[in-house]
């Protein structure tokens, strides 16, 4: 396809193709270079030494769903960055964690979110739960070759779904396969210990406030035994980041109220460590 | 042997400027038009699928008339090129003034190297945090780019109603008073002169509200449309 601006600067063709409302596609013909997934490593160079992120979870509940994360990044032996942000926002409905390479990570996921707004702005509606879904999984698939070289992504998806009426939670591999989890999931490094802890602890009525002290339980849990997992961090008020999906948009649930929260967790552990 | 025709490059732009205004007019008016909180689009639009007016980027939004096909494909490049530049950059480098311009070239370089050219008229604006940071930009199917400032209308039958709108608005007023005086305006847009009065349901209206935290953009739905135009639904309420 022409890329090249036409004669005057006119907007390229690529521009005015009609067809195609996803900017991932559009952006592989117009600019492939910002592509995350078109990057290349050089052969033969070792293992690329990159901050990794951590351990995500989340946790479904009566109106919708509750998506926690700790907030180190590690690499190697050091802690890269005790404040990282995982969990965001992926449009009014939806948000997504991720795990494993922070730098591709992030990246993936502002394009995830320009993806979901490109299309909801093209179309005039929005995509459903399982279509945000299916998109996510097309990206990861595109990280196979990174994902090979050790750089890979898993994220964590989860959403108020308006069809269903209820919160909805979907995991991928790195080949970007994509399962939807029933009632809780975990990814990275901590995710066994958090399974470990939400299957112990999950009923099937638990309320938004259940679901959230559930989330942060199992983070708990997960920075106990994994050290790469950041703990609650009550010195420098560092807490996880706490957002939920309902029938009212996303919401992240504010600093203070997660502390709260997380204090309570430490209580309870001075007395039984185990939980 | 013939000799080809020689038509003189003046009678070739004039032909095209004149075949584009024709089209143009044939269509209904679209109007924008500056409030206290931000920038308001209204349009006779009976057909609730097929916009005139949509959203570009947070900030900014797009109104149109003239061919559908036309002015809808300028719209998906519009959105290409500003998500684009909000992902290579960052979402504040997107710019009313860099999408008008792309606009401009584009339609411009339609108009002079194409046999047709473009039926299309369009207004990009965008909202800033006051209102003197407000931008509207008019784009004609030549690719002329002109700033405008308190209001524009264009397509149908634009005179009366830009007449009726000169001597009333407000910048100050609020999103009532101004899509009051908005659809009052539209029904002195008809051919043959004769007034009408717009209801809602065949109207198509958006606002851009500098209120709002990041997507400045929303549609004012037919529910919400009737309760601001009063309790009968019509302009006539004041």
């Amino acid at each position: 396809m022409d890329q090249a601006p036409g004669r005057y600067g006119r907007l390229p063709a690529a521009f005015t193709a009609p067809g195609s409302s996803s900017f991932a596609e559009f952006l592989g013909v117009a600019a492939p270079e910002l592509l995350p997934a078109r990057l290349t490593l050089p052969t033969g160079a070792g293992a690329v030494e990159a901050p990794h992120g951590t351990t995500i979870v989340a946790v479904t509940h009566a109106s919708g769903v509750v998506m926690a994360g700790d907030r180190r990044a590690t690499m190697g032996n050091i802690i890269a960055q005790r404040d990282i942000e995982k969990v965001f926002q992926a449009d009014e409905y939806s948000v997504v964690g991720i795990a494993g390479t922070a730098g591709l990570a992030v990246e993936m996921v502002r394009l995830f979110q320009v993806e979901l707004e490109h299309y909801e702005k093209m179309e005039g509606h929005v995509l459903s739960l399982d279509g945000k879904a299916n998109r996510l999984s097309a990206m990861i698939r595109g990280n196979l070759g990174m994902a090979m070289q050790g750089l890979a992504v898993v994220p964590l998806f989860a959403g108020f779904d308006p069809d269903t009426g209820t919160g909805r939670i979907f995991s991928y591999d790195v080949t970007g396969g994509r399962y939807e989890e029933q009632s809780f999931h975990a990814v990275g490094s901590g995710s066994v210990f958090a399974r470990g802890a939400l299957k112990k602890r999950y009923r099937d009525d638990v309320d938004e406030p259940a679901a959230v002290r559930l989330a942060v339980d199992a983070l708990y849990d997960a920075a106990d035994d994994d050290s790469a997992t950041g703990g609650p961090d009550l010195t420098r008020r560092i807490w996880p980041v706490v957002m939920t999906a309902t029938d009212e948009g996303v919401r992240r649930v504010p600093d203070d109220e997660v502390a709260d929260v997380v204090r309570a967790v430490v209580d309870d552990r001075m007395t039984r460590p185990g939980g | 042997m013939s000799t080809p025709f020689y038509v003189s490059p003046e009678q070739v732009m004039r032909d095209k400027s004149e075949y584009a205004r024709k089209g143009i007019a044939r269509g209904r008016s679209v109007l924008v038009l500056t409030w206290a909180d931000g920038i308001l689009f209204v349009g006779e639009n009976p057909n609730g699928a097929l916009h005139k007016i949509s959203e570009i980027y947070d900030r900014i939004a797009f109104a149109a008339v003239g061919k559908y096909n036309e002015f809808e494909n300028l719209r998906l490049a519009g959105v290409r090129y500003a998500d684009l530049r909000g992902y290579q950059y960052d979402r504040r480098d997107v710019t009313s003034r860099g999408l008008a311009n792309a606009y401009a070239q584009t339609l411009g370089s339609i108009f002079t190297e194409s046999g047709k050219p473009y039926e299309v008229e369009l207004v990009v604006a965008e909202v800033g945090t006051t209102q003197a940071d407000d931008q509207i930009y008019r784009l004609t199917y030549d690719g002329s780019v002109a700033e405008e400032h308190g209001f524009v209308v264009m397509g149908g039958t634009a005179e009366p109603i830009a007449a009726h709108v000169r001597e009333r608005h407000d910048p100050s007023a609020s999103l009532q008073a101004a899509l009051r005086l908005g659809v009052e305006a539209l029904g002195k847009g008809s051919p043959d002169g004769e007034e009408r009065t717009i209801t809602p349901d065949a109207l198509e209206a958006a606002v851009l509200d500098r209120t709002r935290p990041r997507r400045a953009f929303t549609r004012l739905l037919d529910s919400r449309l009737a309760r601001l135009l009063g309790a009968d639904g019509t302009g006539s309420a004041a």
